[in-house]
């Protein structure tokens, strides 16, 4: 093989790679060739934070969650209601959804840590389910079903409005996906991101040698927390308006479904899968609505079948058979 | 004259499941550097008498110490980053890793920055270093980038003490390490094994009574949860309640 250090094949992993660039530039240019669907967009990238969210705990800790729209709408609200109180300023109000959201995040991780398999399914959903009607009870405060009313969003920075185009929302929603994709990247790199993955694989091995896991998971699970609020926080602002949808199970399930789809426990599959679900429910359900679902099944199906690492590891899988053997360590992951 | 601490030691330690004592009152001491064997027929209790020892089973009475210290309410992990490692009967690995990530895993956690978020491996270069000089040094150097599932099952033997040596232990408990590694290759692994640093005390399980004659030191019988008996491999050899446990059934050699 190539001359190297020995332990070298581990490190080339964390880097930088072009295809990576590649991607976040064709993102940046979206107002250039899809101007006119530039809060579709910011939408995909809200729901690519919350897959990448998800992805953090299922994906690389492999401890699954059937309610992490708690996070999203606890972090939907936080930022909704301080703007409806006149906090407006965009960028503290995101900073306050995503710290409720963690602090949620936190206090549930001590029961979820010590969790795992249905249990752990149950107490998420459960956690899901109640925040839900939490907030369809306490009307006064969120508006109930009929959602938070009067949510008005200072300019960002003073300078950019939030128009109906979409414009400022899309930036601003850019600017931040690529900041929780970042650090999210360079977590999953590092040792303890390395020791989770170890957990995914093989939870009661770590003790053995010699991991105090139940700290890391907590600590895994707000930090998981608290992006997903950013993305309900994110949501909330660009559009100015929270619905009790964004607590609600469908949301929970949808972001389990994209993230399957687009393979987890590789950064980007959170967001390959948000683009196929999203663009996919836009263009299939403009056809016919009442049959996204029967579609969405479909092709839920056949990547579970065909593709059971989703649309990346399928798209892996593809390359190293394409180059052949030699390639096999680095792309197969 | 008091004799030198042991390295591990139990004493009076119990568990039941049930009716079913899989320890009964054990006395045991492993002494520095040691080379010991821990015989028994199928269902003695081999396998749960070193989930107790590092704490995947909890004691229903007695005392576990290591090196002198009290370990019996210790957590796992902290007794491992006592020096208090093992390996499994059935290999329980990280089947997506490589066994380079694997070894490197663990000498991230040995090291104590395991829990580290934000630092990248570049500047943890050397700990994947040393990861891949153990992995040649067990002979799995070309399988360094491997998938572990898709090893050989041999390999994944070999891995699997790998992946304890990479804790740098100072107790090494063995559940049976050769089982499952083709017979050719299973004396040079005891043979590897024997010749770690004289400073590791190893106890391993091993039902092959030539593996055991030609590399312990020492041996303990364990029959229902109880020490049958304990001593050189001559005392052990020359024991009649041996005979009559094993029925001549490994002995007949
Ligand atoms: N968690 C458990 N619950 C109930 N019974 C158990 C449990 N673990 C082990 N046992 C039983 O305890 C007895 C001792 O098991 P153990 O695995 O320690 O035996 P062993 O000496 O390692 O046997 P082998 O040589 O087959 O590996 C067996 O009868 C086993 O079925
Ligand atoms: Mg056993």
């Amino acid at each position: 093989m190539e001359s190297i250090a020995p332990g070298a094949g581990f490190e080339r992993r964390s880097r930088l790679r072009a295809g990576e660039v590649l991607l976040w530039l064709a993102i940046a240019a979206a107002p250039l060739y899809v101007p006119g669907h530039l809060v579709l967009a910011s939408q995909i990238l809200i729901t690519a934070l919350f897959a990448l969210s998800l992805d953090l705990l299922l994906g690389y800790g492999g401890m699954i969650s059937l309610g992490h729209a708690a996070y999203f709408g606890t972090g939907a609200y936080t930022a909704g209601l301080l703007a409806q109180h006149g906090w407006s300023e965009p960028i503290s109000g995101l900073v306050a959804a995503m710290l409720v959201a963690a602090a949620l995040g936190f206090a549930a991780s001590f029961v979820i840590v010590r969790l795992s398999g249905v249990a752990l399914l149950m107490v998420t959903l459960g956690l899901g389910l109640l925040l839900f009607e939490l907030a369809n009870a306490l009307a006064d405060i969120t508006g109930g079903s009929d959602g938070l009313q009067g949510v008005e969003i200072a300019p960002l920075l003073g300078l950019f409005g939030f128009d109906m185009v979409g414009r400022t929302g899309f930036v601003y929603a850019y600017l931040v996906a690529l900041g929780a994709f970042a650090l999210v990247r360079r977590i999953v790199h590092s040792p303890f991101g390395l020791s989770l993955q170890g957990y995914r694989e093989n939870p009661a091995r770590m003790a053995q040698i010699g991991a105090p896991m139940a700290a890391r998971l907590r600590l895994v699970n707000t930090i998981s927390a608290g992006l997903a609020g950013l993305a309900g926080g994110l949501l909330a602002q660009t559009t100015q308006f929270v619905g009790l949808d964004a607590l609600g199970f469908e949301r929970s399930a949808e972001v389990v479904i994209i993230l399957i789809l687009g393979g987890g426990g590789r950064l980007y599959g959170g967001l390959v899968g948000a683009l196929v679900f999203m663009i996919g429910r836009d263009v299939l359900s403009e056809a016919n609505p009442e049959y996204w679902y029967f579609w969405l099944g479909l092709i839920l199906v056949l990547v579970v079948l065909f593709m059971p690492q989703g649309i990346l590891g399928g798209g892996a899988a593809l390359l190293v058979r394409l180059r052949g053997r030699a390639a096999l360590g680095e792309a197969a992951r | 004259m008091t004799a030198p601490t042991p390295a591990l030691a139990t004493s009076g330690l119990s568990k039941s499941f049930g009716a079913l004592g899989v320890a009964r009152s054990i006395d045991f001491a492993l002494p520095a550097g040691a080379r010991h064997a821990l015989i028994g027929p199928n269902g003695a209790g081999k396998t749960s008498f070193i989930n107790l020892l590092t704490g995947a089973l909890a004691p229903d009475a007695g005392r576990i110490s290591l090196s002198g210290t009290d370990i019996t309410e210790m957590p796992t992990h902290r007794r491992v980053k006592l020096g208090l490692v093992r390996t499994f009967q059935i290999t329980s690995l990280f089947p997506d890793f490589t066994p380079l990530e694997s070894l490197t895993m663990t000498i991230c956690e040995r090291e104590g920055v395991a829990g580290r978020m934000l630092r990248g491996f570049r500047r943890l270069s050397h700990l994947a270093d040393e990861a891949h000089a153990l992995l040649a040094g067990i002979g799995l150097a070309d399988s360094a980038h491997a998938i572990t599932r898709t090893l050989p099952y041999g390999r994944q033997r070999l891995l699997e003490i790998g992946v304890a040596l990479a804790a740098r232990p100072r107790v090494l408990l063995l559940d049976e390490p050769a089982a499952g590694v083709p017979e050719k290759e299973s004396g040079a692994l005891l043979e590897a094994i024997a010749a770690l640093p004289d400073d590791i005390a190893v106890m391993f399980i091993e039902h092959d009574m030539d593996l055991v004659f030609r590399f312990a030191r020492s041996i303990t019988v364990l029959v229902a949860g109880q020490v049958l008996c304990e001593g050189t491999p001559a005392q052990i050899a020359e024991d009649a309640r041996v005979r009559e446990v094993y029925l001549g059934a490994h002995f007949d050699g």
